[in-house]
């Protein structure tokens, strides 16, 4: 129990962190923010459940006024603006990179976790930034797609280096990835 | 550590937190019924009185938390001059503005604790179903407090690559600040353990 409410507080920090210090901006000529590479590492090192639940006390922090996103930006009105389903769709994305890490079983694990990161981080977080840009645009969601998919080689970039971080990891803290070393399961895919 | 609080004193801000957030939620709500661009004029104009009655300090931070706005509104706008929809374009682009400012608004005149002291209160039920809701009155300070202390760490991990290396550290440095934040992870969760674990329902009646 205090462990993961340890790993859950620290890695929100960490997600935060991120945000804050400029030297981490992935420079390749435009500036990338390494923030939803946080989120993306949440969800693969620390699995679904607790990867979730960290990043959703990070949203949480920023809802309650905490200017902890990119920019400094934070507070209600972030959930007003058409990155709303963004931020909103980080937990969710999270979670999904946890899940496919627990429950596709791809050795070696750096390569998992890069794999989740792409299902998580990008499709299933580029579908709910969508949706938020059509509700609080209005604009139909065809159009809005094209213009967020600018942001998908940027966010490749963010899961491939997940995946080195997690391999990395998995060499250095084999202890941390509790579903690294853990017995497959039942309903497991085994690639 | 910094926040979105005003420094500028308003009236708002002794105002009870729970009143500004539902007020907040029926405005919302009430603006997205409507179309009439007469409606969003206005409540635009009067949530913008609103941000110029402190002074000029508080109207330029308001201002500043409304310019990343403005690339949607821009894009909004050119869309629905290509559909030949204007009215639309000019409806949906106040509406946004109104909401982002008020909301703007409630968090630039309510302090954290008050924050959290609703969010605590809208929790209520859940913990009676029996989610452990009660654990977020230990995360979130602990996440408050190691934000700072993660981003001093990587300045300093910064500063060390740029003693040894002419080029700029980028990713590489994100592998050592997780490293140490599990470790510190696994730290906190020890002296966590030695104090009794996470705070429980009862003790916190007493601290508030």
């Amino acid at each position: 129990m205090e462990r993961n409410i340890a790993h859950i507080a620290l890695f929100a920090a960490l997600i935060a962190a991120l945000g804050l210090v400029p030297p981490i901006a992935l420079g390749f000529g435009v500036p990338i923010s390494a923030q939803p590479l946080g989120v993306m590492l949440a969800g693969a090192v620390l699995g679904a459940r607790r990867g979730a639940a960290a990043v959703g006390l990070f949203v949480l922090l920023v809802a309650l006024g905490l200017p902890l996103l990119v920019g400094g930006r934070g507070g209600l009105g972030v959930f007003a603006t058409p990155t709303a389903g963004f931020v909103l769709g980080f937990p969710v994305a999270a979670f999904v990179t946890g899940l496919f890490v627990e429950h596709v079983r791809i050795r070696p694990a750096g390569l998992a976790a890069g794999l989740g990161s792409v299902l998580g981080g990008i499709v299933v977080l580029y579908a709910m930034g969508i949706v938020g840009i059509a509700i609080n645009a209005d604009k139909a969601s065809a159009e809005s797609a094209v213009l967020v998919l600018v942001f998908v080689p940027g966010d490749l970039l963010k899961a491939a280096i997940t995946g080195m971080l997690v391999q990395a990891i998995a060499r250095t803290r084999p202890q941390t990835l509790a579903w690294h070393h853990a017995p497959a399961g039942q309903g497991d895919i085994r690639l | 550590m910094i926040s979105l609080i005003s420094p500028v004193r308003t009236r708002a801000h002794g105002w009870p937190a729970g009143a500004k957030l539902a007020a907040l939620c029926v405005v919302s709500t009430a603006l997205f019924l409507t179309g009439n661009p007469w409606v969003h004029a206005g409540a635009l104009a009067a949530v913008l009185v609103g941000y110029a009655l402190p002074g000029r300090e508080f109207l330029r931070a308001g201002l500043r938390g409304l310019r990343l706005l403005l690339p949607f509104v821009v894009i909004v706008l050119l869309w629905h001059l290509v559909t030949r929809d204007l009215a639309t374009g000019v409806v949906i682009c106040l509406r946004m503005a109104t909401v982002v400012a008020l909301a703007n608004l409630v968090t630039m005149t309510t302090r954290l604790d008050q924050m959290i002291e609703v969010l605590r209160s809208l929790t209520a039920p859940l913990r009676r179903i029996g989610l452990p809701v009660h654990l977020l009155d230990t995360a979130i300070p602990l996440m408050i407090r190691f934000t700072p202390v993660l981003v001093t760490r990587a300045q300093a991990l910064a500063l060390a690559w740029r003693a040894r290396a002419i080029r700029r550290p980028g990713w590489r440095l994100i592998l050592p600040l997780t490293l140490q934040a599990l470790d510190d992870a696994d730290h906190v969760a020890e002296a966590l353990r030695a104090r009794g674990g996470p705070l429980c329902p009862e003790q916190n009646s007493h601290l508030t």
